[in-house]
């Protein structure tokens, strides 16, 4: 199962698309969206409306996604490496232009049959979890707008489309945990994810900003002048940047912060767990099988950037720092989800590990062995996390383990189909999909060139998440019955996807199995046929070997401890009376949240009040003493206009009253004053002629 | 210029200026009759017998007559208590010697302009009529329309209006 | 100096002493007086001008002259009877009191 790592997608054919199915490719997120604008416009009492819409979208983009997947299947039967693209201008300044585009290729294909699979069945099961809830119609609002924002994210070409759809994916979490606002602790939880991935989300547009200024482009694959083809990426790891990266290496880091923002990798890990206020098909498909897998699957599509320049059989500066914050995050979250009471917590920090477990497997071993842990922990997470929501249901909204019990009996399908998935989810060898998908990034790490302590801490990783399981599903099916109610199964519409997730839970184990390492090839355009002699690598019979062996150390530890008893509530753990202090430690999260309490949002609550000081003191001052100027003027311009203006001009009214009485004094009505002036005016006359008429 | 210009003028002058200075209003018409009486005379020294004779019948029978039957009728004899020339008196004086300096300037000033001597002309009352009732026929019909509508607006003026008082 | 020269001083004195005489002094009739004065010296200038001129024989000065007097004494009649009819409405012919055209 070893590969070269060459760089990927090397395509042979179709650059440009010009199939029905890369013209039709818009379709399949449009549609969802379009079903989430009608919805908004309609009244809460139209459920059956909104539902239909929602699913029956959802339904047009699986089927369009069958038909691509089946265009691009039909290309790699044949030999054929399909990558089609659409490319659109958006606008241009200059020289320069700003693209949009979608493209069509395996890693694209597989990712929208995944979704949208997922997505539908999850869709159908709310409708029967949400039966009860007010907000159904908004419920679905929001999903649809969520379903078509991450199907953009799955075919954008352009980084800017896709983080356009990413952000967009971001909101609808953030409206989707938040979905119960009433209750504080979902709108905190809400705005607390909204901002931690924002903080990935800026080093991930620092580093858009900065591809975009090195190679002039935004597209992925554009003909040979996209940003992920040979002659960008040449350049780019032609420029140095700061602390010996190149800018390959630079902007490839700063994509996995955004990447790490979005999929919970440690730091940026403590929204999910509080995440888990939003409903649970929320948790099913958001923070289980898509969104956070969103981080993977950029990581995935920019992986040539992120592999550029390296030698063959060694590793990059950006890949090397994948993984160790991978490896690193798989057994941190473990660790702490063996201490937590709340069922969708210990799934939550599972998640969290889980995609630590995927982000090294990219690291370590390149997009195949990665996605194929992705698709697969899709089917089997999403399935555990409706198990719960079932539990949850079934025991009228209790979710606290340790006041369950004994359900095995009353909840028949929901045990079973659980059961499934959290053997998958363990690994269990041979027949669960997980064993093959964990096995995969096993090897990749026991053969990487660069450290052999992620291998370890991957295994010991396996081993704490078979206990942490076993001791989930001892505490919530065995034992007695710890809760005063009876429960009760969940109704058909929530245990049929159930069964079908259980089944996709089984099955797509068998396409990515040494003998037959399907999903592989398909990635990487190879063929791929049936062969036995794949088990016989070297070393991987022992691989094998000593995962089966840790799962089944940690089943049976975990059957062990915590098996069919049934302590009490009010109990202490059985690890907790072992280890008090360390119990205590990881059951409240390590105090990471407190940490940032205290120093990231004081240092942010304390700007605020400077800012809130200078915009009332300052700024307000500023125009409030423009205002008391602009009063002031006023006031002026009153006072002159009365006096000065007015003052003149009524004086001169007056003056020339005055005037004009001193000058009708010479109307005095006697007739010698008229006759005299008569007389000097005739002199005048006189003299004048006498004067101008001399010689 | 001979003596009997100079004469006749300090006649005609001395008539004049008693006719504005004296006190008496009667003394004053008679001394404008003197005034009157000196004027023909000059005429008659300027060889214009019918324009000095007209001067006699008309002003001193007509004119003056009718000043003294005025200050009559209106007791002008009676002195008025605050002086007989108005308080800005010298004012008036003052604009009349103007005047009189104007005419004299101009008087002066073209007087080597003024013939000497000329002949005496022969004019007779034939001649006047002639003129009268031949170039001037119009002024004479004229004043004589005139005269009839001053005559007939003086006795309107001055008719007692006891009737329309009522 | 003429003879005309001196017939138009005296005739330039005349006019002066009239017109001081209508500017000077209370009585209305003395103003006429002084009016009368004016009016005979201006008929003295016409005759003198008309004796000493050219063409005497057209006789335009004296028939100046002589229409002069004519409307003089229309104008005294006329003037002298306003006077009177004011003497029977004001009781005085003192012109400073007959000032009610005053501006």
């Amino acid at each position: 199962m070893i590969q070269e790592m060459t760089v990927p997608f090397a395509p042979t054919t179709h650059c440009y698309g010009g199939s029905l199915a890369a013209q039709l490719l818009w379709l399949i997120p449009a549609a969802p969206v379009v079903a989430s604008g009608i919805n908004a416009l309609l009244k809460q009492p139209k459920r059956r409306t909104a539902a239909t819409l929602a699913i029956g979208s959802l339904a047009c983009s699986l089927l369009l996604s069958l038909f691509a997947f089946g265009h691009v299947f039909a290309g790699w039967a044949v030999g054929e490496t399909v990558r089609e693209t659409v490319n659109l201008t958006w606008f241009q300044f200059g020289s320069t232009s700003v693209d949009l585009g979608w493209v069509l290729d395996p890693l694209s294909a597989v990712m929208l049959v995944m979704v949208s699979l997922v997505g539908l069945l999850i869709f159908i099961y709310s409708t029967g979890y949400m039966k009860n809830d007010e907000n159904y119609t908004r419920f679905f609002c929001f999903l649809s707008l969520f379903a078509g924002a991450m199907l953009g994210v799955v075919i954008a070409n352009s980084l800017l489309l896709l983080f356009m759809c990413w952000e967009i994916v971001g909101l609808t979490s953030y409206l989707l945990i938040g979905f119960w606002y009433q209750k504080p602790a979902a709108a905190a939880a809400a705005k607390k994810a909204f901002i931690t991935t924002r903080v990935g989300d800026v080093f991930f547009l620092l580093g858009i900003v900065w591809l975009f200024a090195q190679t002039g482009t935004l597209l992925f694959y554009n003909n040979g002048a996209g940003s992920m083809e040979a002659g960008a990426l040449s350049g780019l790891l032609a420029q140095p940047a700061a602390l010996g990266l190149t800018a390959a290496g630079a902007i490839g880091l700063l994509i996995f912060a955004g990447a790490a923002g979005k999929s919970g990798q440690f730091p940026l890990h403590v929204w999910l767990p509080d995440a888990m206020e939003g409903p649970t098909p929320v948790s099913a498909l958001i923070h289980a099988a898509t969104m956070v897998a969103a981080g993977v699957y950029l990581v995935a599509r920019v992986y040539p950037l992120m592999q550029a320049g390296a030698l063959a059989g060694g590793s990059t500066t950006a890949l090397t720092v994948i993984t160790w914050v991978g490896a690193f995050t798989a057994v941190f979250a473990a660790l702490i989800a063996v201490a937590q009471n709340d069922i969708k917590r210990i799934l939550a920090y599972s998640t969290v590990s889980q995609l630590g477990y995927m982000m090294a497997g990219l690291g370590m071993g390149g997009v195949a062995v990665g996605m194929f842990h992705l698709i697969t922990h899709a089917f089997f997470k999403a399935l555990l996390f409706m198990g719960a929501g079932s539990v949850i249901h079934g025991c009228h909204e209790e979710q606290d383990i340790r006041k369950m019990g004994g359900l095995r009996a009353q909840m028949r399908v929901t045990f079973l189909t659980y059961a499934i998935g959290m053997l998958a989810l363990c690994g269990f060898p041979l027949l669960f999909s997980g064993f093959w998908s964990k096995d995969g990034i096993l090897e990749a790490a026991q053969h990487w060139s660069v450290a052999k302590a992620p291998f370890y801490m991957l295994v010991f990783g396996a081993l704490l998440t078979a206990f942490y399981m076993t001791r989930q599903v001892s505490y919530v099916f065995f034992g007695q019955s710890r809760s005063a109610q009876h429960a009760h199964e969940s109704p058909r519409v929530m245990t049929v996807p159930l069964g079908i997730l259980a089944f996709f839970a089984i099955a797509l184990g068998a396409i990515g199995t040494p003998a037959w390492p399907w999903f592989r090839a398909f990635l990487d355009g190879r063929v791929a046929g049936f062969d036995w002699q794949g088990f016989a690598e070297p070393g991987l019979i022992g691989l094998m070997g000593i995962s089966t062996l840790v799962v089944v150390l940690g089943l049976g530890l975990g059957w062990m401890l915590y098996g069919d008893k049934s302590p009490a509530p009010e109990e202490p753990d059985a690890l907790e009376s072992a280890v008090p202090m360390v119990w205590r430690l990881l059951r409240d999260r390590v105090y990471l949240d407190e940490l940032y309490g205290a120093t990231v949002i004081a240092f942010y609550a304390g700007w605020a009040r400077v800012s809130d000081w200078l915009d009332r003191r300052v700024w307000g001052g500023a125009v409030a003493a423009v205002a008391a100027m602009t009063g002031f003027g006023a006031r002026l311009n009153r006072f002159l206009d009365t006096n000065v203006v007015d003052g003149v001009f009524d004086k001169g009214c007056e003056e020339m009253g005055v005037g004009g009485g001193l000058l009708a004094r010479a109307q005095s009505g006697r007739v010698q004053s008229y006759l005299r002036m008569l007389a000097l005016a005739v002199i005048a006359l006189a003299a004048i002629l006498i004067w101008s008429s001399r010689p | 210029m001979s003596f009997v210009f100079y004469i006749l003028a300090t006649l005609t002058l001395a008539g004049a200026l008693a006719a504005v200075m004296l006190k008496n209003t009667v003394h004053c018409a008679l001394a404008l009759t003197v005034a009157f009486a000196g004027l023909a005379l000059l005429f008659l020294n300027l060889d214009a017998q019918f324009a000095g004779f007209a001067q006699i019948l008309v002003y001193i029978g007509a004119v003056a007559i009718l000043v003294v039957f005025a200050i009559l009728l209106t007791k002008g004899s009676e002195t008025p208590k605050d002086g007989v020339f108005s308080r800005t008196w010298l004012a008036g004086l003052a604009i009349a010697a103007a005047v009189f300096a104007v005419l004299g300037w101009a008087v002066l000033n073209s007087a080597w302009a003024l013939p000497h001597e000329t002949a005496v002309p022969e004019v007779t009352v034939k001649q006047i009529g002639d003129a009268l009732v031949g170039r001037y026929v119009l002024p004479l019909e004229i004043v004589a329309v005139l005269l009839t509508a001053a005559m007939i607006g003086a006795v309107i003026v001055a008719m007692h209006e006891k009737e329309r008082t009522k | 100096m003429s003879p005309l020269a001196g017939f138009l001083i005296v005739a330039a004195l005349l006019f002066s002493i009239g017109l001081a005489g209508a500017l000077t002094r209370r009585n209305a009739i003395l103003v006429l007086i002084g009016i009368e004065l004016m009016l005979n010296a201006a008929n003295l200038n016409l005759i003198a001008f008309w004796r000493y001129g050219p063409h005497p024989e057209a006789l335009t000065g004296m028939m100046f002259a002589i229409f002069s007097i004519a409307v003089a004494a229309a104008e005294a009649a006329v003037g002298l009877g306003l006077v009177i009819q004011i003497h029977r409405h004001a009781h005085t012919t003192d012109i400073d009191a007959m000032n009610r055209m005053k501006g």
